[in-house]
């Protein structure tokens, strides 16, 4: 028997004792992982520093300090979000209750990432928590400090049977995916995107796949184009280009090119300083492989910025291209990296027809003043979200929903979202046994006249044009006359 | 023979025609579909709005070539056929015309210090083309509803109905294109071969009804093109009946729930569990309602259904083989008839239960009050539709809160199905995603998040641009915990940051 067997059997018998269903115990534990991240900050920066070059602050921007708003507001909103919700009412369940029950789902699997190995990783699991799931939690093998000190640390702050930390490469992940889950959530890329769900297939387990994908960044050429630069420079080289929403190329008029160039230029050198090489908060590419992969992609592209590269070190400067075309190597797969193609299209009517060409991104940003040319933008094209005039923030909007569509994928999260994603929403109907004389007319024999009250019944009537009170006499004398008129007992 | 003694052999080589388009209907049907969502035509609501009318004059005008072919198909009666199939479909249609604009709208989302003068919202956008595939058992009403959810979010459509409802199928497939635009939604009939080659094309959203086995496959094949899919899919639907309920009824509702369409039904309730004390009473009412109900001679009975076909006919009279019958049994080979049959002090072994009986049996099986029926419950897989029949909030609440379902309807059967403001759907192996109403609406949509900043205040932005210092970091985390401010004035918190 594998290990990974034994851990989600183990997860599911404790899911099972139905510990995970009161609110207060859902709330102990996130309040646990909420101690986790404070008492243990520098074990996760060190981590952090180790994978990816970032710096202390910088996790906690850019991973933690996320992670805990999003704690607290699960822990703020539990009782909201887990308490039934009533549904609007007709005249046919007038006297019923009738509501969504959100209800656990079982144990989930959630198969993180390198990229933000933290936040990735624990925020969907905060959502599992939450809905009052088991979860088995699969840091990604290639941020192997931060899995290291998931799986040393997470342990002794939450409950070990129902949240296990595994640990392993593609063979352990393989035999996680043999196992029955009740949903599996999983960031990364398209290509094992499709393999997770054909592995969830035959379990007929719902899946919620974060995927990635070039998003495009249209220009306006009468925008701020200073302001514009400094938000996609910074949204482009966070992380050293390492994010699924970074801005992947850029899409501007010709005439503009120059002066994004410039401007993109002087913010490197504001955030990152003359020589990013010694800038701590500049990070590094995460492995070698990856390293050689983006110095591939540069190939046969005009370098206007930057270039310079340290294999050793896995670092590659923060890069724009000038004059790519689509036929070029960087824009024939999501870079993932600190090169910052710049394409010129004759305007927002050949900008659209570029990226519908694409596949549907993760996100589209747009940075214009032109109300309407969003808008236009907005109803010609697709993607999981659309950004107008900065990068990156919408994800820290929990009200909003977080995820891809087609090939970006399926399914999303953040906030309340997280929590509905892993419930079962259950529709719940509570009727009472009277009333049965109203219930004839849908018994055989099925006659034209009951098919008429059955028609005039099934009617939607708003519960908030008619008082109560109208809507009970109407009932009543409906079930009296038709009772009457096929001649039999009412049985009220 | 060549003319000189010998002989020259002709061969003959048949050249087989190029498959693509002429051979494989299915592939140009959703090509053209394609085609046809990318015209932008499906965008505006006025054009789907019409189309959903349209779809109302077709079940108004083709009634009777509607009620024919099931008729034909399932031996369901016209007044059956418009109760159970076409009224729903019209409540349906009539809500979606009404709602459209409401559904199709931005929908604004909660603000916070950050986003306090920006535009925020979800905007419901069409996901692209959907293949909807049918089933039998209620041909209409389960392959035009999520139709209905298709065009109200503005996307194409192509429609598979079952080939096992030979005559709907083919009505669907002579009256739609009268009706719909033909191009953005195509009827593509066939059977498996014709389904796996629809299979192989590439959609924006596949909605499936029928069964877990198939249900695999389907989000097998999806998953090539990373197309989500809604699988609305079966069960063993438990039907548990206190023994201090009004019996009386109790039994003549999960009668009803269970031999409407001859016990085809997804919700149908599959099997009673009740204490042994009451076993006897309960045969006793559920055969009086059917006596009520199909009259003493079912057989000839106008409301009493058929069994689909001749495989299923064989499939659920193979299920009697280990049970005692109750009441019923009758059957008839030649007419696919199977009277309302009940099953008394049938074991968990029996082959009754062994899978989804999707037939005019009803099995009882006498456990000893609630506990056991609950654990009995949870040892099989989560059902589409849970029925508890009891007086007592108390039972009712513990079978809501200790077991999961699709969904859960207390003191009846079905009607869960009619309310459209609950999502249906089913929950494990029951299926994923849901539908009616809006929800068909939400399913069959892309809810794109939308945040329109500007390009203003860029200095709020420093204080997130490297260099990372921690006096930095310190105004980001006040901000984070301020994000409330907006109930306590947030003009003035915005001043002061």
């Amino acid at each position: 028997m594998s290990r990974e067997l034994l851990v989600v059997q183990r997860a599911r018998k404790s899911f099972q004792t139905g510990k995970t269903k009161p609110l207060e115990y859902r709330i102990h534990q996130l309040k646990n992982l909420l101690r986790f991240l404070s008492e243990r900050r520098s074990d996760i920066a060190d981590a952090v520093k180790r994978d990816l070059g970032k710096s202390a602050h910088g996790t906690e921007l850019f991973e933690t300090l996320g992670l805990e708003g999003e704690i607290n507001l699960a822990i703020e909103k539990l009782a909201e979000w887990a308490a039934p919700r009533p549904v609007e009412k007709s005249l046919l369940t007038i006297f019923d209750e009738v509501y969504i029950q959100p209800e656990p789902l079982g144990v989930m699997l959630i198969i993180g990432t390198w990229n933000y190995p933290w936040a990735i990783t624990l925020q969907p699991l905060v959502g599992a928590i939450a809905a009052g799931n088991a979860a088995v939690i699969k840091p990604s093998e290639v941020s192997s400090h931060s899995a290291k000190v998931m799986e040393e640390l997470l342990p002794q702050y939450l409950d070990k049977d129902l949240y296990p930390v595994v640990t392993g490469g593609v063979p352990e992940t393989q035999e996680l995916l043999k196992q029955r889950f009740d949903h599996i959530f999983y960031t990364g890329s398209s290509t094992v995107g499709k393999l997770v769900m054909a592995a969830a297939a035959p379990h007929l387990t719902p899946v919620t796949l974060e995927l990635g994908g070039k998003s495009p960044c249209y220009i306006d050429k009468n925008c701020d184009i200073r302001v514009a630069c400094r938000r996609i420079t910074w949204g482009k080289f966070v992380n050293c280009g390492q994010t699924c929403i970074a801005p992947d190329f850029i899409l501007c008029e010709p005439s503009i090119q120059s002066q994004v160039v410039e401007e993109i230029k002087k913010c490197i050198k504001e955030f990152y300083t003359d020589n990013p090489e010694t800038f701590e908060d500049y990070g590094r590419i995460i492995n070698q492989r990856h390293f050689k992969r983006l110095m591939a992609l540069m190939e046969g592209s005009t370098v206007a910025v930057g270039g310079n590269s340290d294999e050793s070190q896995c670092y590659i400067a923060p890069t724009v291209l000038k004059d790519v075309t689509e036929e070029s190597e960087v824009m024939k797969e999501e870079i993932f990296g600190p090169l910052l193609p710049i394409i010129t299209v004759s305007g927002v009517d050949e900008a659209i027809q570029f990226i519908n060409e694409r596949e549907k991104p993760l996100v589209i940003y747009i940075f214009s003043h032109d109300n309407k040319l969003i808008k236009k933008v907005i109803a010609e094209t697709s993607s999981g979200a659309l950004l107008a005039n900065d990068c990156l923030v919408h994800y820290t909007v929990s009200a909003l929903p977080f995820g891809g569509v087609g090939n970006s994928g399926m399914g999303c999260y953040h906030g309340r979202h997280s929590f509905d994603q892993l419930s079962h929403l259950r529709s719940c109907l509570i009727k009472q046994l009277k009333m049965e004389g109203v219930n004839s007319m849908r018994y055989p024999p099925h006659t034209a006249k009951k098919l008429g009250w059955a028609r005039f019944l099934l009617k939607q009537v708003n519960m908030c044009r008619l008082r109560r009170m109208a809507l009970l006499a109407t009932l009543a004398s409906v079930a009296i006359l038709f009772s009457f008129s096929i001649g039999t007992a009412t049985a009220f | 023979p060549n003319g000189e003694g010998g002989r020259c052999f002709l061969a003959v080589v048949v050249i087989q025609p190029v498959r693509y388009g002429l051979l494989h209907p299915e592939r140009k049907a959703v090509a053209r579909a394609r085609k046809a969502f990318e015209t932008g035509r499906s965008k505006s609501l006025e054009y789907r709005i019409l189309q959903l009318k349209n779809l109302q004059r077709l079940f108004t005008e083709r009634q009777s070539a509607v009620s024919d072919a099931i008729k034909k198909d399932l031996n369901k009666s016209e007044v059956g056929t418009q109760l159970y199939e076409t009224l729903g479909l019209e409540g349906e249609l009539s809500l979606a015309i009404k709602k459209l604009k409401e559904w199709a709208a931005p929908r604004p989302v909660e603000k916070n210090l950050m986003t306090i003068s920006d535009t925020v919202y979800v905007k419901p956008e069409p996901l692209g083309v959907v293949l909807i595939i049918g089933a039998w058992n209620y041909p209409w009403a389960v392959t035009i509803q999520p139709l209905i959810g298709a065009i109200a979010a503005g996307n194409a459509a192509v429609v598979k109905p079952s080939e096992v409802c030979v005559h709907t199928a083919k009505a669907m497939e002579d009256l739609l294109p009268l009706y719909i635009d033909k191009e953005l939604y195509p009827v593509v009939t066939g059977g498996v071969p014709e389904t796996q080659e629809l299979l192989r094309q590439r959609f924006d959203h596949i909605f499936y009804t029928g069964n877990s086995m198939v249900g695999k496959l389907i989000m097998e094949a999806a998953a090539k093109h990373l197309t989500p899919v809604t699988l609305e899919l079966g069960g063993k639907s438990p039907c548990y009946i206190d023994k201090d309920c009004d019996l009386s009824i109790a039994c003549r509702r999960v009668a009803w729930g269970k031999y409407t369409n001859c016990g085809q039904t997804c919700i149908a309730p599959d099997y009673i569990l009740c204490e042994p004390s009451i076993q006897d009473r309960v045969i006793e009412e559920v055969t009086k309602s059917i006596k009520e109900f199909y009259t003493d001679n079912p057989k000839t009975c106008p409301d009493y259904g058929r069994i689909i076909n001749q495989r299923h006919f064989k499939r659920i009279m193979n299920m009697l083989e280990d049970s005692t019958i109750a009441e019923g049994g009758d059957n008839d080979e030649s007419d696919s008839f199977i009277a309302p049959t009940i099953l008394r002090d049938v074991k968990p072994e029996a082959k009754v239960m062994q899978e989804e009986i999707f037939g005019p049996l009803l099995p009882i099986l006498p456990v000893n009050g609630l506990d056991e029926a609950i654990k009995f419950i949870n040892k099989g897989e989560k059902p589409l539709a849970l029925y508890v029949f009891s007086s007592d909030k108390k039972v009712i609440k513990r079978m809501t809160d200790e077991t999961s379902s699709g969904g859960l309807l207390a003191n009846d059967c079905l009607v869960h199905y009619s309310v459209s403001s609950l999502p249906f759907g089913g929950v494990g192996n029951s299926g994923m995603g849901c539908y009616h109403g809006k929800f068909s609406f939400d399913q069959l949509s892309h809810l794109r998040s939308c945040l329109i900043k500007q390009l203003k205040m860029e200095g709020v932005n420093s204080m997130r641009y490297p260099p990372h210092t921690l006096k930095k970091l310190g105004w980001i985390i006040w901000k984070m915990y301020n994000n409330k401010a907006e109930k306590q004035g947030c003009f003035s918190e915005l001043m002061r940051s």
